[in-house]
């Protein structure tokens, strides 16, 4: 049957970003980068002198397009939030050849920039929810989008909970901001890792990030939204867990991963069944999930 | 709505007339078949009702297979400044008018792309009725008759022409034909009868049976169904299929980097969803390695997506996968694949 496409996520499409513009990537500065992990880097990157970048504002979870001169194009989650202007960061793991040139990149050196694309996580609809958080692997990277969004306006919102799972200790992206955080009362923060804890036993579970639910004790499902990025295995488990919590499967958003390229829905690359992820995504409800086939 | 007379025998005047207003392009053979050609010359420009389908659908005259997007040095991105030419599509017949709306109501919705509205800015469109072929069913599709879309349409209604006025640049042409005396405002009595028999000519020149009912829901309740898996086994993704298409819109951008320099341009050129590598991401995860796949969303496109965005399926009956298949996968193979399978 017809569906009601237009009741997904409800999220409503992004103003266009730099209007007719949105094709041509604006410079960027990189000011400075750290490793994250061993093969996860981190860059910051601030706009060298372009009228376009009063428009430019973003949402948690939205993505940007960046170019090197001469080496193509590619798509990627923003980490930084929208709380903290002017800088725009991103978190990379080396993957290809466009990474590969990325990573050979010096402080100083230029990038072209095209966005926010996507939907993002709709922040409004969370004003005054509980908040649950389940990151696996790189998708720490989108979430610190939105975990800083929510520190920085903790009065506007309830209990934060944020449980994140890793391969090994090395892969733990901003490890020291979360061991500084472990500590913190704005948050109830758990840690897993799959393989050795070794060190680590006061701070890190070891077992599935799955295993972390046991330890957040009783949530209120009505007043309580989750948000999840991983890798592709890790949504069925996850969503599992909060249905088993009663949650509404409206209230559960995930972040998908495809593959993006124009960012504004012509080329078509990143569609799913009859949705264009770049525009109507890359965040869906679980809802979503279920009726629409080929998304998880 | 305007419309006036036109005969026939004017049609040199005609081509002089468009020929004012920019570059006419028209089907003319190529082969066994027509493309869209510049027509430089009156004796090559002729109402070809017969003439169904180019090989290259309208599409190539607003995208190109492959043209520069952007241009850029080590310091910055632009637009490439490149002069527009003003181009006439006479020739384009129902179904390709319908498909030209639907790209411009994908083209320009939610995001504007600015590739595809300057060019579409300078295309004036100057339809011609058709007769329909074995392969034809633009009936089915309900692209047979359009309302909108075309500044200028010739209709065939046997003595002469009645040709409607769908915008003032086409207004602007005519008036420019009515000062030559190639268009009558006054158009005789029994236009009413004659347009009947012409639509009715039309609605009895169909003779592909394909069974386009339903096949949205049909298409949500075949996911799964094993004639997916047969199909995947045969198709070669070779993408002339969506190369044909006049609704496949698929891109993708490359850098081409000047010798010896630090210029370069971002070349935009036709993708196609069969290619192996259209949905494989960066971390090597291709989310539609299986042939079978891809032709589901390729046949999703046509038969059910558009149907939730734009209301109409996104095939406008062309027939142009059927001729172009080597192995036979088209709109009516799949269609019939889709009754047979039943599964309710
Ligand atoms: S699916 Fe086939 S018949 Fe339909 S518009 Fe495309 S090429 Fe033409
Ligand atoms: S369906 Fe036919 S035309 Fe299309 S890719 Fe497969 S073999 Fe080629
Ligand atoms: S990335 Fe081009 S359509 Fe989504």
């Amino acid at each position: 049957m017809r569906n009601n496409q237009y009741e997904y996520s409800q999220h409503h499409i992004p103003e266009q970003p730099h209007n007719h513009e949105s094709q041509v990537p604006i410079m960027m500065r990189i000011i400075s980068k750290k490793d994250l992990s061993p093969d996860v880097r981190f860059f910051q990157t601030v706009p060298t002198t372009d009228y376009r970048y009063e428009n430019l504002n973003y949402k948690p979870g939205q993505f940007m397009s960046l170019s090197i001169s001469g080496s193509g194009e590619a798509p990627f989650s923003i980490t930084s939030s929208p709380t903290r202007k002017g800088i725009i960061e991103f978190a990379i793991r080396k993957v290809g050849k466009f990474t590969e040139k990325l990573f050979t990149l010096k402080d100083g050196d230029l990038l072209g920039l095209r966005g926010p694309f996507g939907n993002g996580f709709d922040v409004e609809k969370f004003l005054g929810k509980d908040i649950i958080i389940i990151a696996g692997g790189l998708g720490a990277a989108p979430l610190r989008s939105l975990l800083l969004y929510i520190l920085d306006n903790k009065e506007q919102f309830g209990r934060l909970i944020y449980l994140y799972g890793s391969r090994n200790v090395e892969e733990i992206l901003y490890k020291g901001d979360f061991f500084e955080l472990l500590s913190s009362d704005q948050i109830e923060l758990y840690i897993s890792v799959d393989e050795n804890n070794k060190g680590f036993e006061d701070k890190i579970h070891r077992g599935r990030v799955t295993e972390l639910f046991s330890k957040i004790g009783k949530i209120n499902p009505d007043n309580t939204v989750a948000a999840i990025c991983g890798p592709p295995i890790m949504y069925k488990f996850v969503v599992q867990e909060l249905l088993k919590l009663n949650m509404n499967k409206n209230d559960i958003f995930l972040s998908l991963e495809r593959r993006m390229k124009c960012g504004v829905g012509k080329c078509g690359h990143c569609i799913i069944d009859y949705v264009y992820t770049c525009v109507n995504g890359p965040v869906f409800t679980y809802w979503d999930v279920l009726r629409m086939q080929d998304l998880i | 709505m305007r419309v006036v007379k036109f005969e026939k025998k004017n049609t040199e005047k005609l081509f002089d007339v468009l020929s004012r207003f920019g570059e006419v392009w028209s089907p003319m053979e190529k082969g066994e078949s027509y493309s869209y050609q510049k027509i430089e010359d009156s004796n090559n420009f002729i109402f070809h009702e017969e003439v169904t389908r180019t090989i290259l659908p309208e599409k190539k005259l607003l995208l190109p297979q492959k043209f520069p997007t952007l241009k850029f040095n080590s310091k910055k991105y632009e637009k490439p400044n490149e002069e527009i030419p003003t181009k006439i599509l006479f020739g384009i017949h129902n179904c390709g008018i319908s498909a030209l709306n639907i790209l411009d109501e994908f083209y320009t919705t939610d995001f504007v792309d600015a590739d595809y509205q300057q060019r579409r800015n300078k295309l004036i469109i100057v339809g011609v009725s058709c007769i329909a072929d074995e392969h034809c069913f633009c009936d089915k599709t309900n692209t047979n008759i359009v309302e909108k879309g075309y500044d200028i349409f010739f209709a065939d209604l046997c003595n002469y022409y009645l040709v409607w006025i769908g915008t003032s640049k086409g207004d602007d042409i005519i008036r420019m034909g009515e000062d030559m005396g190639i268009f009558d405002a006054n158009i005789p009595g029994d236009v009413t009868n004659k347009y009947a028999e012409y639509r009715k000519r039309n609605r009895e020149s169909y003779c592909n049976d394909i069974d386009l009912e339903g096949s949205t829901d049909l298409m949500e309740l075949s996911h799964d169904a094993e004639f997916w898996q047969e199909l995947g086994d045969i198709c070669l993704s070779c993408g002339q299929c969506t190369m044909v298409c006049p609704t496949c819109t698929c891109y993708n951008v490359i850098d081409e980097i000047d010798l010896n320099k630090d210029t370069g341009q971002r070349i935009r050129y036709w993708d196609s969803c069969l290619f192996k590598d259209f949905s494989l991401t960066a971390g090597d995860h291709n989310f539609r390695a299986a042939r079978s796949e891809r032709l589901k969303l390729w046949y999703t496109h046509k038969l059910k997506a558009f149907i939730g965005k734009f209301g109409a399926p996104s095939c406008v009956g062309c027939g142009r996968c059927i001729v172009t298949c080597p192995v036979d996968i088209n709109i009516k193979t799949v269609a019939e694949k889709l009754k047979k399978k039943r599964a309710l």
